[in-house]
């Protein structure tokens, strides 16, 4: 099953390799220039007017207190946006400034900038906007007997006609419920907007996708696309939070009515209304199966509170449906999943992106059919486990690698850790020292999960690069620059190595990414190494091949045989035989090669709209865990004690960097599954701040074992599979199983407080 | 007002600083020093840690005022000199671990770990962990900053 991918050791620090982050030594010092660093001569700081209300009409907005505080340049409403007033991924619904209502607490009405952050502050204040207050609608449930509905995705797939499938000697139910996760990265939204002679902007920011924040910007500004020129600052975390616009349009508009550079930054509570969330779900799930322990069919409901706006809940929805079953071999799927809108907070990308709500569900449904069939949980999932050439629940035909069975028994046959030492900081509570040990219950859980990687349902999912190969100081090198955004997961130090390897130049460089080059697309979906990778190394092709097509005016072409028998070594030509052709510095001289590709993943289908089939995916990723921990039962307190992983990475293009998205992935489960959640009452957000809404620290989390298999997938380059989502899938659910193991409880809802376990 | 301290061995002076500036907006946005993040302000992530006087501190939550005649050591003032090869010991060991993603929360671990090391040259993961509890950091899980802690006491 193996494909063993031809790869010439061209230089070091290439494909396969770990080479130092080239932007490694500016973070360490201190010297990264994230989009909050952003400075500029005359610059004024810009500040947002929110709603307080999750549900109001706008009866009035009274700016003339604001404007009236010394050092304050301009206040400004919906009524001075120049171009669209709303803006979307895909459905523009989202307004720039509210327009006749709010929709959700913390909307932006208002933006005012001034010279001093806290004059810009002081002068939002006074801002007097009257609101009369609506009751809010909450319940994703009420939202869609309303009829509130962003999308519904139904799949049906029978492997016998109708109800007739739906028999089995074992049937076990549940009810389950996911809350509100926050993506919290470190740098918060913010970005420099500097007015442009020309009557256009550049924008300095930070974001996941630099030209579809373009399309957007442009679209509220007014302005063509060329005008509104984007660059991508450092960037200090994504994880799904940066796909939606926040700051952008606001602080060109500032700065195209002041004249001046513009800087936004939001501060941790701001953050929290600035960005999207993962969409609490509710799942009921019905699994039914032979006594043998073969799932006969599924059944479920899933409803997703997609919040005020759209964002791209349509696309979580047919995440959630079209992976509803996990990794598992399912003859009848009966799935519904809905997206609702509600005046709750508005909900879209972060990472693991409807897969991940969907996993904890259904992986806690497997643990009670194994418990209701007297089987150990691992051979439950081994017997049914996908393989290749198994059928997804949409039709799809699973063609690569897919090592569910194995995954999950690399990590059973881990050794166990150690008991705990006597060490207080070992055990639950830690240095609160609230044990010695008495009511601590060690427990041990497995889950699996699975992954769609790629943009699906037919979507044009493509990035640009463009690769220039010249002779700088005597010495070849080369130059890729695309429109990707690195946000901190290694790409740039991923296509520096994809151009070693493929030109076989050791000085390689990764120009800023911005819009002056065509789009990448988002660093999202596990993507960007896959999709950006995929187009330097396509574009380093087509210099290799105009390179080498300059041979033959130079060269005997007896001598050389075929351009697919040369190959670039360390800055030569090298012929089959060994022997060197010419080197690359002799080949170009003074002229520089460049070649701009775009590149493309193999096509995918939509889904029908009433049965969910349909070629809908590119690629399918998977990753196992074993959770360990140990429950201070009679506190309700949780230490996770180990974590272990396995997962199929196709090929580690930068092996020191899989293996830490694999582990920072794994932490953001654990996160999910003990601690993380926006907690919302009424429409109202009651804890944003990271005093309050709790992710994990070092003590929270575990040592974390990672076994790394490299499947290569033929159709992707390198034979790579993405990496980024699959282990913040299954360590929720791998947790959760553990503290149910330890406890005995149901535990039916994630974050799992000390209540839930103490309380039942 | 005005406010005068050492920062990186250097007496620096900020002009017309409002009362209630912190010492972090003050390094950031009047000394050109832009190190020590601005991920939370509330003290919770330990992003802005720097030394005020020999002890880490959350420069968040240090008025402006306080700094006023004392000293103050930000994470561009921990290499000896310029160019990789003066990097601090702790600056080198998060570069060959992979402790960096984002690195928004480096420049104030990094501090963390150079007082932890300073105070206790071979700590046990359990002293590790405990001693940074503090810092928060969302790419990593924390797995090879231990790493990172680790190699940076054994060089």
């Amino acid at each position: 099953m193996t494909t063993v991918v031809k790869e010439p050791t061209a230089v070091a620090g290439g494909v396969g390799t770990s080479p130092q982050r080239p932007d490694g030594v500016l973070k360490v010092s201190g010297e990264f220039a994230y989009s909050s660093d952003l400075w500029a001569d005359e610059m004024l700081w810009g500040a947002t007017v929110r709603s307080p209300h999750p549900s109001a009409e706008l009866r009035g907005i009274d700016i003339t207190g604001a404007l009236a505080v010394p050092g304050v340049y301009a206040v400004l409403t919906a009524a001075d946006v120049p171009g669209a007033r709303h803006y979307g991924l895909e459905v523009v619904d989202q307004p720039v400034l509210a327009v006749d209502e709010v929709r959700y607490e913390g909307e932006p009405v208002a933006i005012v900038a001034a010279d001093h952050p806290e004059t810009a502050r002081r002068a939002a204040a006074r801002v007097k906007v009257e609101y009369a207050v609506r009751a809010p609608v909450t319940d994703a449930e009420d939202a869609l007997t309303r009829g509130d509905l962003v999308r519904h995705v139904p799949i049906r797939r029978f492997a016998t006609a109708g109800d007739a499938a739906l028999t089995a000697d074992v049937v076990v139910t549940g009810d389950y419920e996911v809350g509100m996760q926050d993506q919290a990265f470190l740098g918060p939204e913010s970005g420099l907007a500097v007015p442009a002679e020309d009557g256009g902007v550049d924008l300095f920011v930070a974001t996941q996708w630099l030209h579809v924040d373009q399309r957007q910007v442009a679209a509220c500004l007014g302005l063509p696309p060329e005008k509104v020129r984007l660059s991508l600052a450092g960037v200090g975390g994504a994880f799904g939070a940066r796909e939606d616009l926040s700051m952008q349009v606001h602080a060109c508009l500032l700065a195209l009515h002041t004249g001046r550079p513009v800087k936004m930054v939001y501060g941790r509570e701001e953050s929290f209304f600035g960005h999207v969330h993962r969409h609490p779900a509710r799942l009921s799930y019905e699994h039914g199966a032979s006594r043998d322990g073969k799932l006969l069919y599924v059944k479920a409901r899933i409803l997703l509170d997609g919040g005020a706006y759209t964002s791209s809940t349509p696309a979580v929805v047919a995440n959630a449906a079209t992976l509803g079953v996990g990794p598992y071999d399912v003859p009848t799927v009966v799935i519904d999943a809905y997206g609702v809108y509600t005046n709750n907070p508005p909900c879209g990308a972060m990472r693991g992106f409807g897969a991940v709500q969907a996993c904890f569900a259904y992986e806690s449904q497997m643990d009670k059919l194994a418990a209701a069939l007297g089987l150990d949980p691992v051979e439950l999932r081994r017997r049914n486990a996908m393989t290749t050439g198994s059928v997804m629940p949409t039709g799809q035909l699973v063609d690569g690698p897919a090592p569910v069975a194995d995954l999950l028994a690399r990590v059973r046959d881990r050794p166990l850790p150690a008991p705990a030492t006597g060490d207080p900081r070992e055990r639950p509570g830690g240095v609160a020292n609230t044990t010695r040990g008495e009511g601590v219950v060690r427990g041990v859980g497995y889950a699996i999960g699975i992954k769609n990687v790629c943009f699906s349902e037919g979507f044009d999912d493509y990035s640009t690069a463009r690769v220039r190969l010249s002779v700088v100081g005597g010495e070849p090198a080369v130059l890729v620059h695309t429109a990707a955004a690195e946000v901190g997961q290694g790409l740039v130090t991923v296509q520096a190595q994809i151009a070693r390897t493929e030109l076989g130049v050791a000085m390689v460089s990764v120009a800023t990414a911005d819009t002056s080059v065509g789009s990448a697309g988002s660093s999202s979906a596990s993507r960007q190494t896959y999709m950006t990778g995929g187009a330097v190394r396509a574009a380093c092709q087509a210099v290799r091949a105009t390179v080498l097509a300059r041979l033959g005016r130079a060269t005997d072409p007896d001598r050389l045989g075929s351009a697919e028998a040369l190959s670039l070594v360390d800055g030569k030509v090298v012929a089959s035989d060994g022997s060197v052709v010419a080197s690359l510095v002799d080949l170009l001289g003074d002229d520089v090669v460049e070649e701009t590709v775009e590149w493309r993943h193999k096509p995918t289908r939509p889904l029908d709209p009433a049965t969910g089939q349909g070629d809908a995916h590119v690629q399918y990723a998977f990753a196992a865990h074993r959770a360990v921990v140990d429950v201070d039962t009679e506190l309700g307190l949780v230490r996770v004690v180990e974590i272990a992983t396995a997962q199929d990475v196709g090929k580690a293009v930068n092996p020191q960097a899989v293996v830490g998205q694999i582990q920072g992935g794994t932490a953001q489960g654990l996160g999910l599954a003990v601690m993380e959640e926006i907690q919302v009452v009424d429409g109202v957000v009651r804890n944003p701040s990271f005093t309050d809404y709790l992710i994990p620290t070092i003590l929270d989390m575990p040592p974390m074992a990672v076994d790394v298999l490299e499947l290569g997938d033929p159709d992707a380059p390198y034979g790579l599979r993405g990496v980024g989502e699959p282990p913040t899938i299954s360590s929720t659910p791998a947790v959760v199983a553990a503290i149910r193991a330890a406890t005995g409880l149901a535990l039916p809802r994630v974050p799992v407080r000390p209540d839930h376990i103490v309380f039942p | 007002m005005k406010v005068t301290c050492v920062v990186n061995g250097e007496t620096r002076q900020a002009d017309d600083v409002w009362p209630g500036e912190s010492l972090l907006y003050v390094l950031r946005e009047r000394l050109g020093l832009p190190g020590a993040k601005n991920a939370c302000e509330q003290g919770e992530c330990g992003s802005c840690t720097v030394y005020l006087d020999g002890l880490p501190v959350c420069a968040c939550l240090v008025a402006a005022g306080q700094a006023e005649g004392r000293t103050v050591t930000t994470v561009e003032g921990l290499a000896p000199g310029a160019g990789e090869e003066q990097l601090d010991r702790v600056q080198k060991a998060f570069l060959a671990t992979g402790a960096v993603q984002c690195g928004f929360c480096t420049p104030g671990l990094i501090v963390a770990v150079h007082d932890l090391l300073a105070r206790e040259p071979e700590p046990s993961d359990p002293d590790i962990r405990e001693a940074l509890a503090g810092n928060l950091c969302r790419c990593t899980g924390y797995e090879k900053i231990m790493e990172a802690v680790r190699l940076a006491a054994a060089s």
